[in-house]
Order: C-alpha cells, then sequence, then structure tokens
C-alpha cells in the first residue's frame, strides 16, 4: 500500500500528473484551478518534472499548445475553470476529431454573468458535446488516481481520445484531504511511455486537421460518435485494472443503499458525498431512500443506468448547472433520456441546486426528497425548480 | 485509395482522419471553382510572367515554347493575371460547361 498523506487536493494532483511523467505542461492560471497550474510550474523548475512547461497567453492557447504537442508524440497536460474552458471550447472539439489524446482536468465553477469565482457545473455544460471523454470525480483521491486512469485510457490504441477529469472546485481543489499515493514503479507499470499511432516528424510527414467536403464530413463525424461510444468497454477494462493494481475499484455509476429503495437521489460529483450522509439520515427514519452517483458523463452510461435504477418510483436528480430555456437541468435530461420508452420508469423530479458553491447541506437532499414527494403526488410528476430559490 | 472519398465509408476512414500520403493536395481539382478562364493572345505576350508571378494558385508554368500557360485543373479564374498582364494578351472568358 502506498503511502498516506494529507495533502491540499490541487497539490495531489498536480503531483500525480508529475508521476505520469508528461512531456508538456501547458495551462493559464484561473481561481479554483490556480494551484495546480503553480505547483506543476514549480515542479518544472525544480528538475522534479522533466517536461516543457509552456507559459500562454490564454486557454485558447493553452490546449492549442498541447494539440500541437500532442500531435507530436508528447504526453500533454492542461487544467482550467469556467472562463478558462469557455475560451479553450473551440479548440476542445479540434482535440477530439484529431483524436489526440490530451488530459484536462477541470476544477469546476460557475460560468458568468454575474461573475463569479464558486462552484458548479456549468463549464463543463457548456462543451458537453465536444466528444472528449467526461469524468467526475467526488473526493481527493479519486482525482489523484484518474489522472493515471484517465492517460492509460486515453492513450489506448482502441480509444485515442482526450479526457476531462471533472473535480468540483473549492469544494475538492482547496481542501486538505488524505491522499493515498501510488509507488512510482506500480504507476509506471500501469502507464507505459506513450506510443502515438500517427505523430508529427518529419521522416513520415502527416497532415493532420485537412478539411473535409460535405461529402465526407458525415463519415468522419460518425467514427467520431462510434470511438466514442465503444470506448465503455476499454473504460471498463482500465477501471478493473486500476482497482486490482490499487484496491480502488471505479464503475460509471456508483450506488448507496439503493438496491431496495423506492425513492433514489442522481448526483454527479462531490456532492454524492453529502447526498449519502442524508440517505443515512433517511434510511435511520426507515424511508426507503438511495443514492445513485454518476462518475462517467461522456460516453452516457445508458445501460448501466437503468441497471442500478430498477425498482425506484422516484428519481430525485440533483443538477449542478441550469440549462436555460430548456427541460431543467442537463443531468436530468439524460436520465429521462435514459428511461424514455421503458414501461415502469420511475417518476422524474428535478432539482437545480448548489449553483455557484452554495451548500447544499444533508438536510438540504431531505428537504429536496421531501419536495419532490409532495409535488409527485400532487400530479407534477416531471417537476423541474431551482432549489432554495428566496421568492 | 483508388476510389473516390464520396464513396468511401467511415469505417475506412484513418483515425483522426489523418492524411497519410503527403503532397496530395496536388489531386484536388481546384479548377473546377472558376466561371471564367483565362485565354492567352500569344500576338501580345511579351513572356514577361508576370502572370506567373501573380499567380495566387501557381497554376502558371512555362511551357516549351516560351510562353506561360495557365494550368486550368488547378486555375480559380480569379482573373488576377489578366488585370496584371502589362500588355493586356490575358483575357478572362466564360468557361464553357
Amino acid at each position: 500500500m502506498g503511502k498516506r498523506v494529507g495533502m491540499e487536493v490541487s497539490i495531489a494532483a498536480a503531483e500525480a500528473v508529475r508521476q505520469a511523467n508528461v512531456d508538456v505542461v501547458s495551462a493559464y492560471p484561473i481561481t479554483p484551478q490556480t494551484h495546480i497550474v503553480e505547483h506543476l510550474s514549480d515542479l518544472v523548475a525544480n528538475g522534479e518534472l522533466d517536461a516543457e512547461f509552456f507559459c500562454v497567453e490564454s486557454e485558447h492557447s493553452a490546449l492549442s499548445v498541447c494539440v500541437g504537442s500532442q500531435a507530436t508524440g508528447a504526453r500533454s497536460f492542461t487544467c482550467t475553470s469556467s472562463q478558462g474552458l469557455a475560451l479553450m471550447s473551440e479548440i476542445t472539439y479540434i482535440a477530439s476529431g484529431l483524436r489526440l489524446p490530451i488530459v484536462m482536468i477541470l476544477s469546476n465553477r460557475t460560468l458568468s454573468s454575474p461573475l463569479s469565482i464558486w462552484n458548479d457545473h456549468s463549464d463543463v455544460m457548456s462543451i458537453r458535446d465536444c466528444g472528449w471523454i467526461q469524468v467526475f470525480t467526488e473526493n481527493g483521491q479519486e482525482v489523484y488516481d484518474h489522472v493515471f486512469i484517465a492517460y492509460r485510457l486515453a492513450e489506448d490504441r482502441k480509444v485515442l481520445l482526450p479526457v476531462i477529469i471533472n473535480m468540483d472546485g473549492f469544494t475538492l481543489s482547496h481542501v486538505i484531504e488524505p491522499i493515498e499515493f501510488i509507488e512510482q514503479e506500480k504507476v509506471d507499470q500501469f502507464l507505459p511511455p506513450y506510443q502515438p499511432l500517427h505523430r508529427l516528424h518529419p521522416d513520415k510527414p502527416v497532415t493532420m486537421g485537412a478539411f473535409a467536403l460535405p461529402s465526407i464530413f458525415a463519415e468522419a463525424k460518425k467514427a467520431q460518435e462510434v470511438v466514442l461510444l465503444s470506448s465503455m468497454s476499454k473504460i471498463l477494462e482500465t477501471w478493473k485494472a486500476f482497482g486490482d493494481l490499487t484496491g480502488r475499484y471505479y464503475k460509471p455509476v456508483e450506488t448507496y443503499r439503493a438496491e431496495d429503495a423506492e425513492t433514489l437521489l442522481v448526483t454527479m460529483g462531490s456532492c454524492g458525498e453529502t447526498a449519502s450522509v442524508a440517505v443515512d439520515q433517511m434510511r435511520e427514519e426507515g424511508r426507503s431512500v438511495g443514492l445513485v452517483k454518476l462518475r462517467l458523463w461522456r460516453p452516457f452510461p445508458f445501460d448501466d443506468f437503468k441497471k442500478a435504477t430498477p425498482h425506484a418510483k422516484r428519481l430525485v436528480v440533483i443538477d449542478r448547472a441550469i440549462s436555460i430555456g430548456g427541460p431543467g437541468g442537463p443531468v436530468a435530461s439524460e436520465v429521462k433520456a435514459a428511461l424514455y420508452g421503458h414501461d415502469n420508469r420511475p417518476d422524474v423530479y428535478n432539482f437545480v441546486a448548489g449553483i455557484s458553491g452554495r451548500d447544499v447541506a444533508p438536510s438540504d437532499f431531505i428537504k429536496m426528497v421531501d419536495k419532490a414527494g409532495i409535488e409527485i403526488e400532487e400530479g407534477k410528476k416531471d417537476g423541474y425548480e431551482i432549489y432554495g430559490v428566496r421568492e | 485509395m483508388t476510389k473516390p472519398e464520396s464513396e468511401w465509408t467511415w469505417k475506412e476512414l484513418t483515425v483522426g482522419n489523418v492524411v497519410l500520403e503527403p503532397g496530395n493536395a496536388s489531386q484536388y481539382r481546384t479548377g473546377d471553382w472558376k466561371t471564367n478562364m483565362p485565354v492567352l493572345s500569344k500576338e501580345r505576350c511579351i513572356h514577361c510572367g508576370l502572370c506567373y508571378i501573380f499567380c495566387p494558385d501557381m497554376a502558371y508554368s512555362l511551357n516549351e515554347e516560351g510562353y506561360f500557360i495557365s494550368d486550368l485543373f488547378y486555375c480559380k479564374g480569379c482573373g488576377i493575371c489578366a488585370k496584371e498582364c502589362p500588355t493586356g494578351a490575358i483575357t478572362m472568358i466564360e468557361e464553357e460547361k
């Protein structure tokens, strides 16, 4: 077993990037991601990480550098938050289309306006369809672990897709948690050096990013969608291999006291831990409530989600982002799509909660379950509301 | 691949749509973009080569007789050669279908 160290999660994330032996770090500081970049900058300057550190002038350039460096065959890393992700959004679509296995940590923060530095998922939802594999983490250990998982998965010849590791800003990024470090030999065994399939090199010239006529564009997009969907088997395989190495097994959809539950809370990200406390309290009162946590956001685990909710009569889905003018939150939309057309599908009540870092305590989850129960009884079966708004 | 691009299936594309064969842009017929094509009047041509220099697509090349001739496979019909020709030896005329 590796050493357990109390450490700020951002620093642990940067240490994982060091252990993953990246060749290029290209990032622009933005709250709350800053500590990751700062620590990586220290590691490179101190000679503890043999990598090129690019001080770029914007996030658009940060990811553009990664596209270029990854295309030459260099393992590349970037991280950002909020407005930074919005600025690099153009390049996110290019990285996936070119099948470049870049890894990005996203320290989730709300999108302006009003200007806010606090945590929710509106940043990542703005690039939901960009073609990256997207995972969510619940605590510091999961962030640390997923750096290795992400690189191994991304660089798999059957995958070759970029990966976003979502970690909630401040809630995770700025807290000190016990992190179990993995010995370097084990990391090296799990994550072999990157062997690019194609790379930019004068000895064997290739063209990347050529244009496509309408006569071939749809075929190119179909190929991209198929590879993202079929990466699911490799995602499962990689999590299994990581579990066998460390004893920590991950799944696309994780459940807590959910087996026989009539009502299930559905969460994504760090609020899952708070929700589990609420579930314990409700179980003690004899209520039939469980918890379903989405770890994998893209590709969306439709089958696993259906399997995780076989008996539930009611789902209370917590979204951390608003889809303004749409049917509610993005997670609830996906959940409803996953269940549509199935007999005996549960009612889905959707709360947008904790936007811009507003605290959501265990008591709030209990109130949401209560409220959903009342509303559904009164016939508002697929309701949606922003939780806790002062009228 | 020997068959035309419009017949490729999605399964036949390279990973990331990488073009493995260098320089194959030369196979791309930009000549079918044009409406007007340049026609040279040899009587007026002074062999100065300004058409060759100004052509943005490098469609012009020197033939054995010493005239600069536009390769209509690449010529997009922009008319810059006709505009720049100091003796008015190049005329843009509508291309026949």
